[in-house]
């Protein structure tokens, strides 16, 4: 309390005024929806933000890079086999002489589509799965768990191998093999916060109003879980890449004249003794997009923390 | 009972029980009977544990009875039609004690108000819009906070919003679930007097529940204590804090601190031994025998009968009797005298 | 003051927050003192500033916090302030003690009873691993736990709330310290067990002549065990005095108000309770002149100019509040209002 500011005081100031003209009931915080307030410590973390960043800078690599570098990804030049980075060539070229930087680009589109479009069919599997053995429990609950633990002790390979001979070795059959495993982590996850939530007063609040089941897990249930699930996404989505491009290395995944991170991997490997770089910049692209991934994932993990709201 | 009221509800022989673990049975509420008149407050007095959430619940609804009944307007609410419990849940409510978790964080204000206008399709539009903001008045709060997220509020803020979301559906009889246990002091004035204005003014009947005796004693009309999912006494307010029967109401009342110093330098405490012992698997006999300086050989094997000992006054001890103080016996005159200056 | 001397002064302290809509003042410029075997209580609701004034005389305050440098805290004379935190760290526990509302905050899940009361012994003394175990064994008689000895052996998970409160007790008496802090130490259990705490509590009090200084919102515990009243709100000290002046000649508006907000025995059934409207300032951006002139029915113009002094009641009684000044408007003051300074 610094006593710089004198206030003149008059005997008028002494007269009663009560409370008049104040209300006492004013809302100290300024008026930030949910998600707002979410994206306000979402952007308070750095690293996040960083994620954030390398995440659009490598998605926008990826469609425009192509346009850029003017190069066509399928287009062989035998005279310029396996050159090292240049003007012409960002990332050099390959055994067969095609532009390197335009075939990550194009191996990129793919590994990030198949890493999104498993993350949504393990998503929607999970969350329906999961919301209705924690609503209805019993039989149901146990129908579902037993499932879950049954497809979660699948080998994965031997799943895979069977798909790709079945199906034939397609993005389409790629994304199955991937996801018909995955969605049983996401069914447990939202199963236990269903579980968790199913026993707040305001759920309970909503029963003694009337609300039937249906109101309770579309108005009360799905909008209170949406928080958890969002991490569970992004943090799902590296694993899915790290996936293809396995699946692809092993030479299960895309095939020529198609291309992935995976399967440029896959090609630059067997000549990393001579052109070191071909097998570089995939991995580079690899490692920055998961690392993105898990950089978000973590941000909204702790944006997301009821705990540490303020 | 002592006066000519109409009972809103009436509760038989109702007992729950969870099943936890193998053999083991929580004996929550263990065979409660009382009922509530219309426009009348019922306070449910007892320590955590001793069932008083329990019996609040399954009055409700929340929870199905594992025996007997809950009859309101004298129909069993347990054995109700879906449509009938729909319509049951827009005569009964129910108000929570944690602020924070009775109020979805991811819906507005005035959509958790309007939830019940919704369900139970009352208003629509503009009209929905209008009732929103009078409730919104009632309790206390503005236009503007309608739009708002539960966790802008502060904890009385937000039990008055709990409590606008009960009456928007105009019920008869609410159920108040420890309201201001979680609340400050200066805060808890604020919503017992807007209970007892909301009663007052559309004749509301109340249970309500909770552990702070004192304010109890100024809500309720009747008021029951509970140990160990048995009621053990139930009488008038009044009568309850002037004349404690059984033993452990006398020990109860006597822990009550009160904001007064020298009443305080001269009370006489009752001292109670221990702690409440589990509600799993109780022994046979008086719940309380193990804790009552006053236990017989009976006490451990029967359990006492809950009897009317004077006029309205209800006690489950054996030994009440022998220990009745001598207070003069109440001529039905006087009774009803009292019974008028409350 | 005259239980004893002088073992803890506070002087001007001031502690904020930095929170993302800007630094929240907490507690605003607040002094006390506290004697030797004398139980001071300071009142407010939540948000007053209570927790963090006694966290901040622990030195326990969260990472954001910030104590304004103007502020001093002399234990026994010496500034806590100026203290390193290995230093601190033999004040804590073994001079100062603090015990929470919830008990499992201070008792280590995983660690046996009578091994963490044994091991704060160790750590603030020479004495034998042997040595300690006894003495934990003395404490947890001390604050008569049954069968103190098998108890030694278990793990807070094993203990009801009450026992809980009890070991913890135990563990903060442990080194005798001077002062005890305990802040709401019965809000969360019931009033049975909370009556035998507070004697505990008092009677411990006496056996090791200790200051105590108890953190609460509950005007009837006070009446029972407090010397001495401060009611703190938005962060200032509104009023203080010795029990007997705070509940019957109070000076401040909000110690009126909440005195009567509570039923008495007196208040007949279902009359309605006095309360205050509306909800403590914002202290991110606290108002101009008295802090609660927003809520008192008895404001005056100046009130939400400037803040008023403490003005002196009686030797032990002082209030900030402009009623007190010769120009106020006083008319409809409740007889129980107490009037200080030049008349």
């Amino acid at each position: 309390m610094t006593e710089t500011k004198q206030t003149v005081v008059a005997a008028e100031d002494f007269r009663r005024i009560g409370t008049a003209g104040l209300s006492g009931e004013q809302l100290s915080k300024p008026a930030l929806t949910y998600w707002r307030d979410v994206w306000r410590r979402f952007r308070e973390n750095k690293l996040a933000l960083l994620g954030l960043i390398i995440l659009i800078a490598v998605v926008l690599m990826l469609y425009i890079g192509p346009l850029l570098s003017g190069q066509d990804y399928q287009f062989i030049n035998g005279a310029i086999k396996n050159q090292p980075p240049s003007r012409e060539h960002w990332f050099g070229t390959d055994e067969m002489g095609r532009d390197l930087f335009t075939r990550v680009c194009v191996g990129g589109r793919v590994s990030i589509i198949i890493g999104l479009c498993c993350t949504l069919v393990m998503f929607v599997i999970g969350s329906l799965l999961g919301a209705l053995a924690g609503l209805k429990g019993g039989l149901v609950d146990d129908i579902i768990m037993r499932i879950c633990e049954i497809v979660g002790n699948l080998p994965y390979l031997i799943i895979v191998v069977i798909l790709s001979i079945v199906l034939g070795q397609s993005m389409f059959s790629l994304v199955l093999a991937m996801s018909l495993t995955a969605w049983v982590g996401t069914t447990r996850m939202v199963r236990g916060q269903i579980l968790q939530i199913k026993e707040q007063d305001f759920i309970q609040a909503a029963y003694a109003l009337g609300a039937g089941t249906g109101r309770i897990i579309l108005k009360h249930l799905i909008p209170n879980t949406l928080g958890i699930v969002m991490v569970d996404i992004t943090m799902s989505v590296p694993g899915f890449i790290f996936g293809e491009a396995f699946l692809s290395y092993i030479g299960l995944g895309i095939q020529a004249p198609g291309t992935s991170w995976g399967a440029l991997a896959s090609a630059g490997q067997q000549t990393m003794m001579f052109y070191p770089y071909q097998l570089f910049f995939p991995c580079l692209m690899i490692v920055f997009t998961i690392l993105a991934f898990h950089l978000i994932g973590d941000g909204l993990a702790d944006a997301l923390d009821p705990k540490l709201r303020a | 009972m002592e006066r000519e009221k109409e009972a809103l509800i009436e509760v038989r022989n109702l007992t729950k029980y969870f099943k936890v673990g193998r053999g083991k049975i929580l004996k929550a509420v263990d065979g409660l009977n009382f009922k509530i008149y219309r426009g009348e407050t019922l306070g449910l007095v007892g320590e955590s544990g001793c069932g008083k959430t329990t019996c609040g619940k399954t009055v409700m609804g929340l929870y199905s009875a594992t025996s007997g009944e809950v009859l309101f307007h004298g129909t069993d609410i347990h054995s109700l039609s879906k449509a009938e419990k729909k319509e049951f849940t827009r005569k009964a409510q129910i108000i929570f004690q944690d602020p924070y978790s009775s109020l979805d964080p991811r819906m507005t204000v005035g959509d958790i108000i309007g939830e019940g206008i919704d369900i139970h399709g009352l208003a629509h539009g503009e009209k929905r819009q209008e009732r929103i903001y009078e409730l919104l008045e009632t309790v206390g709060l503005n236009h503007e906070h309608a739009s708002r997220f539960p966790h802008e509020f502060s904890g009385g803020q937000r039990q008055r919003i709990g409590i606008a979301r009960a009456l928007a559906i105009e019920p008869e009889f609410i159920v108040c679930d420890e309201p201001i246990s979680a609340l400050d002091v200066s805060i808890q004035a604020q919503v017992v007097n807007l209970l007892i204005d909301l009663q007052k003014k559309k004749n509301l009947t109340y249970l309500f529940i909770a552990h702070d005796l004192s304010m109890v004693k100024h809500i309720s009309d009747h008021v029951a204590v509970m140990y160990l999912g048995s009621m053990v006494e139930y009488t008038t307010s009044s009568e309850l804090y002037e004349f404690p029967l059984h033993p452990y109401t006398q020990a109860l009342m006597s822990s009550i601190p009160i904001p007064d110093p020298k009443t305080e330098r001269i009370k006489r405490r009752i001292p109670i031994e221990g702690e409440i012992p589990s509600p799993i698997n109780p022994k046979p006999g008086c719940k309380f025998a193990s804790r009552c300086k006053y236990a017989k050989d009976i006490c451990f094997r029967e359990m006492p009968e809950f009897r009317e000992v004077k006029r309205g006054h209800f006690v489950a001890c054996h030994e009440v009797q022998r220990r009745m103080e001598p207070v003069p016996e109440f001529s039905a005159a006087e009774d009803r005298s009292r019974a008028n200056e409350t | 003051m005259s239980k004893g001397e002088e073992i803890l002064k506070v002087e001007n302290l001031h502690v904020s927050f930095k929170t993302y809509a800007g630094i929240n003042q907490a507690v605003r410029g607040v002094s006390f003192s506290l004697n030797k075997g004398e139980t001071l209580a300071i009142v407010g609701e939540s948000g007053c500033g209570k927790t963090v004034t006694s966290k901040a005389i622990m030195q326990i305050l969260p990472q954001q916090a910030a104590i304004g440098a103007e502020s001093r805290i002399y234990l026994e004379g010496k500034n806590l302030l100026e203290l390193s935190e290995k230093e601190m760290t033999q004040v804590r526990g073994k001079e100062i003690s603090m015990i929470f509302q919830d008990p499992m905050t201070s008792l280590n899940p995983t660690m046996r009873i009578g091994k963490q009361i044994a091991e704060s012994i160790t750590n603030h003394s020479d004495i034998s691993e042997k040595d300690a175990e006894k003495e934990a064994l003395r404490m947890l008689e001390m604050v008569r736990i049954p069968n103190a000895k098998e108890r030694l052996r278990q793990y807070p998970h094993e203990f009801s709330g009450g026992m809980r409160q009890r070991a913890m007790i135990a563990l903060a008496l442990a080194c005798r310290p001077k002062i005890l802090i305990a802040d709401e130490p019965t809000t969360a259990l019931d009033v049975t067990i909370q009556a035998q705490i507070m004697d505990l509590i008092r009677d411990l009090q006496k056996e090791l002549n200790m200051g105590v200084i108890l953190v609460t919102h509950d005007l009837g515990v006070v009446a029972s065990v407090a010397d001495k009243i401060q009611v703190m709100y938005a962060g200032e000290i509104l009023e203080r005095g010795t029990v007997d002046e705070i509940f019957y000649q109070p000076s401040h508006p909000y110690t009126l108000a909440l005195l009567q907000s509570v039923p008495r025995l007196s208040t007949k059934n279902k009359d309605t309770l006095y309360s205050l409207k509306g909800t403590p300032p914002n202290l991110i951006d606290p108002p101009e002149g008295c802090p609660f002139a927003a809520r008192c029915d008895y404001g005056m113009g100046i009130c939400r100019k400037k803040d008023p002094d403490a003005t002196v009641v009686s030797g032990t009684h002082s209030a900030s509040c402009w009623l007190h000044d010769a120009r106020a408007d006083r008319k409809g003051l409740p007889d129980l209002f107490r009037l200080g300074g030049e008349q």
